[in-house]
């Protein structure tokens, strides 16, 4: 699916899931319900992670689960990250800490208030700020991370929301319609380099973000696994749960004319 | 990640079943669900809330003691972390809403095992100390709070508590086999056991009769686990036959790998009818004679000597949309032979056979939960399909003769106890009432004590 690395036998030896050596993963945003997840996944691979959440005490119980399922090495990093001006120092320890990175897995993310955003738009800003701003400054910084060194996958978890603006969320939907869009052009300009850029496109599911919708939401535990896969392989873009590939290709195609008169 | 909040639809008034069911799925009552992710949400996600809670797990409780009537239930499910474990100890630190099949997954493969574990592993770490679960070593080991070197209680009001033995004695006590009323458990500790293999060196005996069963009893008494199954449908030169059916780790070195997940499931629901007195009399003979010889003996998996009916998953929907209820007593010994003959009797005599009976003597370990269920002398557990005009007055009869017998019935198995047998069967319970947190509550409780929310 994803072009050749300019490097195609490091590339091997990072993504071989065969492989002996243990995978190198920064985890941003590592408390979120499908974050977890995943490197549950990956610590029994016998991974080394390092990981970063806002809540100090929600990410000490997620990094001894992870050391006991056996991650080989745990570290962790407290941090808000809207806090721009400390994405180089936080990022730069991270990969010190690892001694190295193989994986930047970025999941952190606010669904915010629909109703409260088209009010106020201190809190729409918010939802923009969290979901695209601050992932464009992590982005950057890990992107010439990676560059330097010809390796590395950032996979990044967007959204479906994405694909098209509805009136139910659509100010959610527009900060991971400019992710998307961003990572679609990082993937372009640095896929050449050796670097392998994932969105992620996630439909619902079951995880505390979405605790209160009261829709078929997908098992987080396949979700992961599609992921971990996805990630081994160098996949581009992935749908997740697939059923969503074609649905939002029928949603892209609805006509405007009606898709403006629809309750979506 | 997220989607359309348009696809939210209002919950369907009547068509849709409860968002929770009991394992029994009986009572169904409609709840609200909240989930506690974090040890730190509770009380936290109490504020704004008009009704009382309970925390629950995985739903494998039969009656209401997991419900709570047009209440919120507090879902521990995603408090699943592991935060410690010593090998040289065995004792393993989790959050109360890891499963015991998760608990498995890890310690197996580490060369441990559950101390005490019962007909299933799809419980909570949390659930089997709120109920204080028993297994087919209760004989040797006593029941799960035996082996629960300590917790943490949490409560609407805030405070934190590690409860053990020594530490918040009375807390400990009370919330070993409290119903989740006492609080929220966030983390405990268990000790493990170490084991060598996956293995159980397994034997099966026929016996006819509970004079039978209690020879076989006393003559396997030095074996770990043992449990009998017993068909309760037969009488005549039939009555009270069974398998007496015992076990220990393989003392040989084996793999230790994890075991593989469950592939079959009941889909959907059984018509009523598909479990009559001809299928399920059918089902016991098969039982029965698929041990040709009187006395078997082999070497399985731990997957089909403790969790046969994992297997399949969902198998509680063979008893159709109106589910089923359990009966469980446990008679002292001074009544257990005649008491567990003349209920089997009447058992018998109803002709509302059941599936899976399951006999067992319970040991001298005294629970160290206020309200335990379990007490030496003989136990005995089975269920019954719901038939409304029959199931309850049966139920009503065979609940006082476990009175008259001296024992008790278990809460986790109940929906039919009257408030009068509950009150006699644990008399401790307003003792216990004062340990209850004032916002929890469960239909159960509502139900056994007339009102317990007031108290």
């Amino acid at each position: 699916m994803s072009t050749l690395a300019t490097q195609p036998a490091a590339a091997a030896i990072l993504v071989d899931p065969n492989s002996k050596i243990a995978k190198k993963i920064l985890v941003l945003g590592a408390t979120s319900g499908i974050a977890e997840a995943t490197c549950r996944i990956w610590a029994a691979e016998g991974a080394q992670m390092f990981l970063v959440a806002r809540n100090a005490e929600k990410l000490a119980a997620v990094a001894a689960d992870l050391k006991l399922r056996g991650a080989s090495y745990v570290g962790t990093a407290v941090a808000d990250l809207d806090d721009t001006d400390k994405h180089a120092e936080l990022l730069t320890h991270a990969v010190n800490s690892l001694t190295g990175m193989d994986i930047a897995y970025l999941a952190h993310g606010i669904l915010g208030g629909q109703a409260r955003g088209e009010q106020d738009f201190e809190h729409a800003a918010q939802i923009i700020y969290t979901n695209f701003l601050a992932p464009v400054s992590l982005l950057t910084w890990l992107a010439n991370y990676c560059v330097q060194r010809h390796a590395g996958v950032i996979a990044v978890l967007s959204s479906v929301a994405g694909e098209r603006g509805r009136k139910s969320n659509y100010i959610y939907a527009s900060s991971k319609a400019g992710l998307t869009a961003f990572l679609s052009g990082l993937r372009n300009r640095i896929d050449r380099e050796g670097v392998t850029v994932m969105t992620i496109k996630p439909g619902p599911v079951n995880t505390s973000m979405t605790a209160h919708m009261n829709i078929r939401k997908a098992d987080v535990k396949k979700v992961a696994a599609t992921i971990v896969k996805a990630i081994d392989k160098r996949v581009d873009t992935l749908y997740v749960p697939i059923i969503f590939l074609p649905i939002m290709f029928i949603v892209r195609h609805i006509p405007e004319r009606i898709f403006k008169k629809l309750n979506l | 990640m997220a989607m359309p909040q348009s696809a939210v639809e209002p919950q369907q008034a009547k068509a849709a079943p409860p968002a929770f069911e009991s394992w029994g799925r009986y009572p169904k009552y409609d709840a609200k669900i909240v989930p506690l992710n974090w040890q730190c949400d509770f009380p936290g996600v109490m504020s704004g809330l008009e009704t009382a809670a309970l925390p629950v797990g995985l739903g494998r409780s039969y009656g209401d003691v997991c419900l709570l009537k047009d209440g919120t239930l507090l879902l521990t499910t995603g408090m699943d972390r592991l935060l410690n474990f010593d090998p040289a100890t065995g004792i393993l630190t989790a959050e109360a809403g890891v499963s015991l099949a998760q608990i498995l997954d890890f310690a197996v493969p580490r060369g441990f095992f559950l101390p005490v574990t019962p007909g299933t592993k799809y419980v909570t770490l949390g659930g089997a100390i709120a109920n204080d679960i028993h297994g087919k070593n209760h004989e040797a080991a006593g029941s799960f709070g035996n082996h629960v070197p300590s917790f943490e209680l949490v409560r609407s009001d805030g405070s934190r508590r590690i409860c053990s033995p020594n530490q918040n004695a009375d807390w400990f006590a009370a919330t070993i086999g409290g119903m989740g009323l006492t609080g929220v458990i966030t983390w405990a500790q268990l000790k493990l056991r170490p084991i060598v293999s996956r293995k159980i060196d397994y034997e099966g005996i026929q016996f006819h009769g509970i004079d039978e069963f209690l020879d076989l009893k006393q003559r396997y008494q030095h074996v770990e686990y043992t449990v009998s199954w017993v068909d309760c449908a037969s009488t005549g030169r039939n009555f009270a036959r069974g398998v007496f059916m015992l076990g220990e780790h393989s003392k040989v070195p084996g793999e230790l790998k994890p075991s593989p997940e469950p592939k079959l499931s009941v889909p959907f629901d059984l018509p009523g009818f598909a479990l009559n007195h001809t299928t399920v009399s059918l089902f016991n003979s098969v039982f029965f004679h698929k041990q040709m010889k009187a006395h078997v003996k082999t070497v399985q998996d731990y997957e089909p000597f403790f969790y046969p009916l994992d297997a399949v998953l969902h198998w509680n929907r063979g008893y159709g949309k109106r589910g089923l209820v359990q009966f469980q007593y446990a008679i002292p010994w001074q009544h257990a032979k005649e008491g567990t003959i003349e209920i089997l009797r009447e058992i018998a005599k109803s002709g509302l056979a059941s599936f899976l009976a399951v006999l067992k003597a319970f040991g001298n370990i005294p629970s160290l939960g206020m309200m335990s269920f379990p007490q030496a002398g003989i136990m005995l557990a089975l269920d019954f399909p719901i038939k409304p005009d029959l199931t309850f007055p049966l139920l009503k009869r065979l609940g006082d003769m476990t009175l008259e017998f001296g024992g008790r019935l278990y809460s986790a198995k109940d929906a039919a106890m009257t408030p009068a047998q509950f009150q006699a069967f644990y008399p401790q319970w307003q003792q216990f009432a004062q340990y209850r947190d004032p916002r929890l509550n469960s239909s159960f409780w509502e139900r056994v004590t007339g009102g317990g929310s007031t108290l």
